[in-house]
């Protein structure tokens, strides 16, 4: 499953990129979860949000081919 | 004469701007986002404004902190505001709290207004926004900056969704920097609590869509921005509606003295998150922490020293098992240390033992 994710915040810093293609290992949100950690651990450090086609889903949603992902994390400035 | 401009347009009028002279709104925090919608809503005409910050004011905010000039650096920021907010508008009544927004005095003063923003700092104090704000029943405004990107969005909004159900799992201070440790493009807080000052118009004056249940994310950089959807999560506002504020205070972290283990600062240092450390140990204790921003005093010196501490950034206060830190924070407390304070638990014994593991 092709996706394109995007990154905010912090986690564009982690990952290195503010947007990236990926291929979905699992089939879920919580999968994805797992695979992002796994390849930038220092994701498990902060807390985010996963929006699919901008709208904030469950861990348990079920991925299509080509959707657009968010990853938010809250920001403190103001 | 001095509504003119909004009179004409028919979705304002004359009722609409009556509507805003009535209005009361509370803005948390004078700082970035404070500055620019509090300078817009006296403008507007909105009859009562309070602000709340106990902050003075800082030769560093005024790369953002467009209500203060050179010459106020060292004033109570509230005081400031208030100056400049009467002259720009002496229709206003402004109330000022010098004072943080607290578990103590948080539910006295919201109950006083109609709309709430947040322009608030750290994330402790914005769940403490968000669980007063759902207990009374007032929609309350959020704005958040990072670097060169803002969010946006309307809470607790007739029913709508809160900021816990956009994120429920609390956040560690220190997790997530705030603009003093990771800063901030000026301009940006203007943009963001420009928009917070737009919806809370639109909220009084009931015209439009308000950004309930949608998070606005901007871009500066890529000039790019998302509107995010998300729906409201009712055990989450349980949560909040239930739950004692001096909890929701501390259980986000919010207030000032947290603990944090030697796993997580390890974590911190290596993400080259930027945190000043205070060793409270005699210079003959080891082993000594490696980092660039240590300073050593010990504690028996710090009443007649804690002045030298930077409060540029958060601190950790550290010692050999976390006890003489502790005393230390509580110290630095009664002092209004302006900045987190959060202590090695376990201490130097405990952070040296993984330190070596690793």
């Amino acid at each position: 499953m092709k996706l394109k994710v995007k990154y905010f915040g912090l986690i564009a810093e982690f990952v290195g990129a503010s947007e990236q293609s990926v291929i979905a290992k699992g089939l879920s949100v919580q999968d994805l979860r797992h695979q992002l950690e796994t390849e930038y651990p220092k994701l498990k450090t902060i807390t985010y949000q996963i929006a699919v086609n901008q709208k904030i889903t469950s861990d348990q949603y079920l991925f299509n081919d080509g959707d657009e992902l968010a990853l938010l994390p809250p920001f403190a400035g103001g | 004469m001095r509504y003119d401009r909004h009179i004409t347009i028919p979705e304002i009028g004359i009722q609409g701007q009556q509507k805003l002279l009535d209005a009361r709104i509370l803005m948390i925090g004078a700082g970035g986002l404070g500055c620019a919608a509090l300078q817009y809503l006296a403008a507007a005409g909105v009859g009562t404004i309070g602000i709340i910050d106990g902050d003075l004011i800082d030769e560093s905010n005024l790369q953002r902190q467009i209500l203060y000039a050179t010459d106020d650096i060292g004033k109570q920021k509230v005081d400031v505001a208030k100056e400049r907010l009467c002259a720009l508008n002496p229709d206003l009544t402004v109330d000022v709290y010098a004072e943080y927004f607290t578990a103590e005095n948080a539910q006295s003063i919201v109950t006083q207004y109609d709309i709430v923003i947040d322009g608030t700092d750290n994330f402790s104090t914005r769940y403490l926004v968000n669980d007063v704000c759902v207990k009374c029943y007032k929609p309350f405004i959020y704005g958040a900056v990072h670097k060169f990107q803002g969010q946006v969005s309307v809470f607790n909004f007739e029913n709508g969704p809160t900021y816990r159900c956009l994120f429920p799992q609390p956040v560690q201070q220190g997790q997530i920097p705030n603009c003093t440790d990771l800063g901030v493009l000026g301009v940006l807080p203007g943009i963001i609590g420009s928009f917070q000052a737009a919806e809370a118009i639109k909220l009084i004056l009931r015209i439009g869509q308000p950004l309930s249940g949608k998070l606005k994310v901007l871009d500066l950089l890529t000039n790019t921005e998302q509107i995010i959807e998300f729906t409201p999560n009712q055990e989450e506002v349980m949560k909040a509606r239930e739950m004692s504020l001096s909890k929701s205070n501390s259980d986000a972290n919010c207030s000032t003295v947290k603990g944090v283990n030697a796993n997580e600062m390890m974590s911190w240092i290596e993400n080259r998150i930027e945190i000043n450390f205070l060793d409270v140990r005699e210079p003959h204790e080891t082993p000594k922490l490696q980092h660039s921003n240590v300073i050593c005093m010990p504690l028996g010196q710090l009443p007649n020293l804690h002045s030298q501490i930077p409060s540029n950034r958060s601190l950790v206060v550290v010692c050999q098992h976390g006890i003489r830190s502790q005393q230390a924070i509580e110290f630095l407390l009664t002092q209004k240390f302006p900045n987190n304070l959060i202590n090695l638990e376990g201490g130097m014994a405990a952070f040296s033992a993984i330190e070596f593991t690793t």
